[in-house]
């Protein structure tokens, strides 16, 4: 299954945010998470997670700092402040009404498509 | 599984390439490729952990971070600003070439300032500009070029002996222009002091490419940063005007005349800003592209329009040139444009580039100056008998000469360029070897002329 461009962009806000409110992380190890969380249909270019990192940290939403680890290469650790968690409360409410908004189309879709069909022989 | 020795340095070459690709992308920072390498590497890592060679790994790791372009224009969505070049504001690198860069402001500074205290030095001496403007006049040179030629010799780490050479070539022409017993206001003391800056500017250019000064490069590269300096100039002397302006408007509100202040300031910041001026087109040489190419490009095809309608319009009218006395000056100053027009495309050509459109636009141009300049000079060797050769007609004749020759034989290496019987690098030879010319002709303007005219 794709999922198409639009969706991704507009889910990747919440989605890196969510994944680093679970502890501090890099690059490679939220694209993993990203993958695992999604049962492997999200996957995004890797190169692209970048950008989107930079984005929120000019946003105020994410610090960054480099760090060396245990292996020697210095690596760029990111970490959600305060107004990253603010705003991942506020993205949350909003996935939260749209996922609700489409469950009940969904169920209304359902609901008529059941009835109709079994209604049928008694209406004619 | 340890690592193949072989493979993993064919693996450290492979992301070496790949991390030479990405520091091409303007949008792309150093510490950005540090963080995509990063990431690569672990890719990498993993995927050779799973069983995969280090070469495939590398290709599948690469191919996930997803292409160049696609990438480049992300961080440039993310980072527009990058793709304005920033010269005053460079992006943070490494703290060698910080500091390197730190002093390199400073020296060029401590110049201006200094520049700009020699021109109230005089004053010191009891010359005031308004009684002494012919000493001033005759002088204007030497309040600016020594420094940047100091500037430069820093910059260069230029050697004891050229320094020495160099320091003669000036004291010997300020001994000169200050001890010629010219007559007050006469034409071979105004002809000296126009023609003295040319001579030691190419003295500066000496200093400015340093150890290259015998090169067709180093030579070029002076040529360019003279046009690049030129333009800065005029940049910076709006902005002065500007700020001028609006000082004495506002102090004038609060009943207080700034007037002589500014006129009493203003020649120490003319001075100065040349300085300053020289320190910018050195700083950003490498960061900003240079603007008198695009101003060639833009105008090389209207000047050679205006010529060519020129020369169709005095065919028409067949009346033949006006012949006055300063005809000839203006002329000067058509062949002087034309040339710099030329020598400015010169400078921004790739030399392995064939020709094209362009080249045939700049030959017209060429033909149809050489030829605007000929009838003019054709008309007035009939009247120079006539009028006698004073100092100033030779000068103006000199120099169109000087410049006619240049044209005439660039036309010859431009036409063999654009039929393939030649290179470009030849014209681009002639016109740095040249340059020699304009300071002799210059410097025999300011050292002979004047006994040679008795002083007039």
């Amino acid at each position: 299954m794709d999922i198409n461009k639009d969706l991704m962009a507009a889910s990747s806000t919440p989605l890196v945010l969510a994944i680093l409110a679970e502890g501090d992380s890099y690059g490679y190890a939220i694209l993993k998470r990203v993958k695992d969380l999604s049962g492997g249909h999200i996957e995004w270019t890797d190169g692209m997670l970048y950008p989107v990192l930079h984005r929120l940290e000019r946003l105020g939403h994410v610090e960054a700092r480099w760090e060396v680890p245990e292996s020697g290469r210095r690596r760029k650790y990111y970490q959600v402040t305060a107004q990253g968690k603010a705003q991942l409360a506020d993205e949350h409410r909003q996935w939260q009404a749209v996922d609700a908004t489409l469950r009940g189309v969904w169920h209304a879709i359902a609901a008529a498509a059941q009835p109709t069909a079994s209604l049928s022989p008694q209406g004619a | 599984m340890a690592p193949n020795p072989v493979e993993s340095s064919s693996l450290e070459e492979q992301i070496g390439q790949w991390r030479n690709f990405l520091r091409r992308r303007q949008a792309i920072h150093t510490v950005d490729i540090a963080e995509l390498e990063d990431h690569l590497r672990e890719q990498v890592a993993g995927l050779v952990e799973g069983g995969l060679a280090s070469d495939e790994a590398f290709l599948i790791a690469v191919k996930r971070m997803g292409s160049l372009d696609a990438l480049s224009r992300e961080f440039a969505r993310e980072h527009s600003e990058r793709l304005w070049k920033q010269l005053v504001m460079p992006p943070p690198e490494s703290g060698a070439a910080d500091s390197a860069r730190r002093s390199d402001a400073v020296v060029a500074f401590g110049c201006a300032i200094a520049a700009g205290l020699a021109v109230k030095l005089p004053e010191l001496f009891g010359l005031n500009p308004d009684a002494n403007a012919s000493f001033y006049f005759r002088n204007v040179p030497f309040f600016v070029l020594p420094l940047v030629t100091g500037y430069f010799a820093w910059k260069r780490r230029i050697g004891r002996a050229s320094i020495l050479w160099l320091t003669i070539v000036f004291v010997a022409a300020a001994v000169l222009v200050n001890f010629y017993s010219f007559t007050p206001k006469g034409s071979t003391e105004m002809l000296a002091a126009v023609h003295l800056p040319i001579a030691l500017l190419l003295v500066t250019g000496v200093a400015y490419a340093g150890s290259r000064w015998r090169e067709v490069a180093g030579r070029m590269d002076f040529i360019r940063f003279a046009g690049e300096l030129f333009i800065y100039y005029v940049l910076i002397a709006l902005g002065g005007g500007v700020l001028t302006a609006f000082l004495t408007m506002i102090f004038k509100t609060i009943g207080i005349d700034a007037e002589p202040f500014v006129q009493g300031w203003l020649p120490s910041c003319v001075a100065g800003s040349v300085l300053v001026a020289a320190w910018l087109v050195e700083a950003k040489q490498s960061v900003i592209e240079n603007m008198a190419p695009v101003l060639t490009r833009l105008f090389t095809p209207l000047f050679a329009a205006v010529l060519v309608t020129f020369l169709g319009a005095m065919l028409w009218t067949g009346g033949g040139v006006n012949i006055e006395r300063n005809m000839l000056m203006a002329f000067d100053g058509l062949l002087l444009m034309v040339l710099a027009l030329l020598v400015y495309s010169i400078s921004a050509r790739d030399s392995g580039t064939p020709a094209g459109p362009f080249d045939a636009v700049q030959l017209v141009l060429l033909v149809s100056a050489l030829l605007a300049d000929a009838v003019a000079l054709w008309a007035i060797a009939a009247r120079i008998s006539e009028w006698g050769f004073t100092p100033n007609r030779v000068a103006v004749l000199g120099v169109n000469l000087i410049l006619l020759v240049n044209l005439a034989w660039s036309t010859v290496l431009y036409l063999r360029f654009v039929r393939q019987r030649g290179v470009f690098a030849t014209l681009e030879r002639w016109q740095t070897d040249y340059l020699p010319v304009y300071a002799a002709w210059a410097a025999i303007v300011v050292v002979v002329f004047p006994p040679l005219f008795g002083f007039a």
